[in-house]
């Protein structure tokens, strides 16, 4: 900084180690939480992590919790499938519109484009019941297909690429003619190519946000088997007047921000770079 | 090896018409040069003959064979843009190898080509970079060996050398040339730098505003600009110019202000008594005593460059300034009066109102 | 901005830009429009016939007494989450900015929790809070407060403002801190040859700096509290006790799948579409967003 004050220095080391204590407090909490037993747990609360760790968490894994019917290990699948369908669906159909968009003129063309800007205004809150219908309709519900193709539209990552592709030199687009390559040659040799870190950084967004589903899943799925984890969570919370298994809760809780944070922190850079190149 | 013609060539973007009617005929093996000020549409008459841009009205034609319809691809021609265009996510030599390999070429020749171009353009030990890791100097040999490769029938430069500093222009330059003389392939090359057109051309395309000036050798358009433009584009400092008259027995030339001058050989009757403007460049000039035809010059300042000095001065209160380019080194207060006598074959005379040279 | 180049193809180009614009058609604007025209329609109680009943739907909703609740729900809500994340992260963000040392370092462990999902940040603060079994319910206990966010509207509105709030710190951080980090260090300076205090300097001349930021993201926490929280409402007090948490979101998922009053939750979903828009409008009119056409 501008100038030297060791204490104000200090100061702001104090506060920041402060905010980052009481952010990760409630993480902690959880994982002390996930590694006792439940009478521990609701005893008294211990402020140490126990010794129930691997018990837990492979109960949880390979049995799951009361009534909910399916593992953590299968609904973690699930989960996983659900955000890698997502975040690959998104980043395919919105490589191609974009391509389409910047490289060639054709009827109606602006009328498609507004029409998926139109989408980023039509969040699925908004639309829940008929777009449940819709779902309903096409038998999709319970599946895989009905869990990812609703959320694949995106206006934002389209927008991503086609800024990208609009700072793609035009001398690029006419080297390449003069090689004699046509346009799908192109956008998979060059394009795609060129895009690999838009597309690593769209990913790592995506796939967070695939993750994270929680509306969508709980509209779509009835059966237990295609349950999310994180649909299953909250079914292992509603045991009415009974006592939850907390320590279950808790341990699938971990394993259900276990992935997110493990990508936000391996893959930091694409991260920052994602969040602000899609929202601003 | 081919030649290449153009005949008639107009280019319209929408209402607007850029190009109006260019006409010429490049020799086989020839490096031709289109020279111009920026927007003159020097490079739209090249991406014409590259089939970027579609052909309003006219026809060119490689070899004889008319190409308008034909994509770039299969003009058989290869193409230098200024920003190189490379592939910045492939290695120099996939940079080089891509167009064959599209065109399916058996990967040892591809093999082959590449490391023979390579060869010469020095760039064997390279092949393994990306454009991102060579200098400016590199990557432009990147972009010259990935059409060497092709083999093409013509190359078409875009001002190649304009994002390289002046040393490396220079040297490349002289590369550029050394390559043609090797590999005799017929260039054309687009530059708004008069240097590298005098340097490299055999021929220039001098153009000015959609329109051709003039046609000719290095040596043609500087000896004899066909136009005030031409006149007033190639050599430096530019040419200065005087408006006059031609005296009533086209023996002289009356200069607005500044006296006559004499004009050897006599003009045609058709350009007595009419307005002209003369042209001198500024090392035709030399020191005389005072008298008949002679121009004054008042000093007003000096650029002292060493082997030459120029001064630039004034004929009188009205006119504007002009130079005089005199070998060694000269100290000349401000204020000072020069006579300058210009020997009558190196006056250019133009017709004033069409800016056409006059006479011979 | 147009490209020079294109490529010259009849039927490419549509093929490329068929997948994305079916997705739309099917799953966003005909959903869409049957929540319009719904809407205005009236199901018999037996689902055998509709009528078109025009704005009555409306009309009744703005006189139910439990969805203008929902509004006021929404609107303390929401403002309170945008409030408490904005000015959180604000402030860390001006720390984070000052210091040298370690500033990944915080920076990573104050993003990290925009990964962990809405509604699993509701489990982490419930669990905190649960009467029975949470630390801090316990605590609060202690100090002689009777904590029971089950029977309390207040507390239970309290809760879910803060596990919605906590999350979204990450993301408010990252673009507070981008921005400041932005803003040339030779203005700072300049004050500072000025004799301007550090905290001068922040409000005088960051703050300003930062105000497109600082609009931006109230736009973006306010879409996020409107839409995304509904995980954490579900998950803690599924919009009670007594509609004290009912937001707008979580009572059209309720009207629409447990009382299944399609012509009202339709029109609620109308309304909710239209504030969404007018956010996004805003957004895009008044905010600078890299987004040209």
């Amino acid at each position: 900084m501008v100038e030297h004050r060791p204490w104000l220095t200090f100061l702001t080391h104090a506060i920041l180690l402060l905010g980052c204590l009481i952010i990760a407090f409630p993480i902690y909490t959880t994982f002390v939480a996930s590694t006792h037993s439940l009478e521990t747990i609701t005893s008294f609360f211990p402020f140490l992590p126990g010794r129930h760790l691997i018990e837990n968490y492979q109960q949880a894994l390979t049995v799951g919790s009361g009534e909910v019917g399916a593992t953590v290990g299968s609904m973690m699948l699930n989960s996983l499938i659900m955000a890698l369908g997502i975040a690959i669906g998104k980043i395919s159909i919105s490589l191609l519109s974009a391509f389409a968009i910047v490289y060639f003129r054709f009827r109606f063309r602006m009328f498609f484009f507004w029409m998926i800007f139109i989408t980023l205004m039509l969040p699925v809150e908004v639309r829940i019941l008929p777009t449940h219908k819709v779902v309903a309709d096409l038998n999709m519900l319970d599946s895989y297909s009905g869990l990812i193709f609703p959320l694949i539209a995106s206006a934002t990552a389209t927008f991503l690429f086609r800024q990208f592709f609009m700072t793609v030199p035009d001398e690029l687009c006419e080297a390449h003619r003069i090689d004699g390559g046509g346009p799908m040659r192109f956008f998979f040799d060059i394009l795609l190519p060129m895009s690999r870190t838009s597309i690593a950084a769209l990913f790592v967004i995506l796939f967070i946000y695939g993750w994270n589903q929680y509306l969508w899943p709980l509209l779509v799925t009835g059966d237990e088997s295609y349950y999310t984890l994180l649909i299953g969570i909250k079914r292992m919370l509603d045991v009415g007047e009974g006592q939850a298994d907390w320590h279950i809760i808790m341990a699938s809780t971990m394993l259900a921000m276990v992935p997110p944070v493990l990508v936000v922190i391996f893959m930091q850079k694409q991260f920052v770079r994602g969040m602000t190149e899609t929202e601003k | 090896m081919a030649d290449v013609s153009l005949r008639d060539i107009y280019k319209s973007f929408g209402q607007n018409e850029v190009i109006h009617g260019i006409s010429c005929d490049i020799h086989d093996g020839e490096f031709i040069v289109i020279l111009g000020p920026s927007g003159c549409g020097k490079s739209t008459v090249l991406r014409m003959i590259a089939g970027l841009e579609v052909i309003t009205q006219g026809d060119i034609a490689i070899n004889g064979k008319v190409v308008n319809q034909l994509e770039p691809a299969d003009r058989d021609i290869a193409m230098v843009f200024q920003n190189y265009a490379l592939y910045p996510h492939m290695t120099v030599f996939k940079n080089m190898a891509y167009g064959l390999k599209i065109r399916r070429m058996p990967k040892a020749e591809i093999e082959e080509r590449v490391q023979r171009a390579a060869r010469i353009l020095e760039l064997t030990e390279f092949l393994d970079r990306k454009p991102r890791q060579l200098s400016g100097g590199q990557r432009q040999r990147v972009a010259m060996g990935r059409c060497i490769v092709r083999e093409p029938k013509v190359f078409l430069f875009d001002e190649p050398l304009s994002n390289l500093d002046a040393k490396l222009r220079v040297q490349m330059r002289l590369e550029l040339r050394n390559l043609h003389e090797t590999l005799g392939i017929t260039s054309v090359y687009v530059t708004h730098d008069q240097v590298e057109a005098m340097t490299l051309g055999d021929r220039l395309i001098i153009m000015e505003n959609g329109y051709v000036e003039q046609i000719g050798s290095p040596l043609e358009v500087y000896e004899r600009p066909a136009t005030i433009f031409v006149a007033g584009f190639i050599g430096s400092p530019a040419m200065n110019f005087f408006e006059g008259r031609a005296s009533r027995d086209g023996q002289s030339l009356e200069l607005s202000g500044s006296g006559s001058l004499p004009v050897y050989p006599h003009l045609e009757p058709d350009f007595c008594d009419k307005a002209v403007v003369v042209g001198v460049r500024p090392e035709h000039f030399s020191l005389a005593p005072e008298g008949d035809g002679t121009i004054k010059m008042q000093v007003d300042h000096l650029e002292t460059l060493g082997a030459d000095t120029l001064v630039h001065g004034k004929s009188g209160e009205e006119s504007s300034l002009f130079t005089l380019r005199l070998p060694d080194i000269h100290n000349y207060k401000k204020g000072s009066s020069l006579f300058l006598s210009v020997s009558p074959e190196r006056l250019h005379l133009f017709d004033k109102q069409s800016g056409k040279r006059i006479g011979d | 901005m147009e490209k020079r180049v294109i490529f010259k193809n009849r039927v490419l180009p549509y093929l490329l830009v068929a997948p994305q614009i079916i997705i739309t058609l099917v799953f966003f604007i005909w959903p869409a429009f049957m929540a319009l025209y719904q809407s205005v329609q009236q199901e018999d109680p037996f689902g055998l016939k509709t009528t078109f009943v025009g704005l009555d739907n409306f009309a009744y909703i703005f006189t139910d007494a439990i969805y203008l609740n929902s509004i006021k729900v929404t609107m303390i809500f929401s403002f309170s989450v945008a409030v408490i994340a904005m000015s959180t992260a604000l402030f860390l963000a001006a720390m984070a900015d000052r210091v040298i040392r370690g500033a990944t370092t915080y920076k990573t462990f104050i993003i990290w929790p925009y990964a962990v999902a809405p509604v699993a940040a509701a489990v982490l603060w419930y669990f905190l809070f649960n009467p029975t079994v949470g630390m801090i319910s316990f605590f609060l206990k202690a100090i002689g407060i009777d904590w029971n966010f089950t029977l309390k509207g207040g507390q239970a509105m309290v809760l879910v403002i803060l596990a919605s709030a906590w999350r979204q710190i990450s993301y408010n951080f990252l673009f507070f801190l981008a921005g400041l980090q932005a803003i040339p260090k030779s203005f700072i300076e300049a004050a500072a040859i000025d004799g301007a205090s550090p905290a001068k300097r922040f409000w005088t001349i960051a703050f300003p700096l930062l105000s497109p930021t600082f609009f931006f993201l109230l736009v973006m926490n306010l879409v996020y509290a409107f839409c995304d929280t509904f995980g954490v409402i579900h998950a803690i007090t599924e919009g009670g006790p007594n509609e004290a948490t009912n937001i707008m979101v979580f009572k059209i998922y309720h009207d629409s799948f447990e009382s299944l009053d399609l012509g009202g939750s339709a029109a609620q979903s109308v309304i909710l579409m239209f504030i969404v828009i007018a956010l996004t409008v805003i957004q895009f009119r008044y905010i600078e967003r890299k987004v040209h056409y």
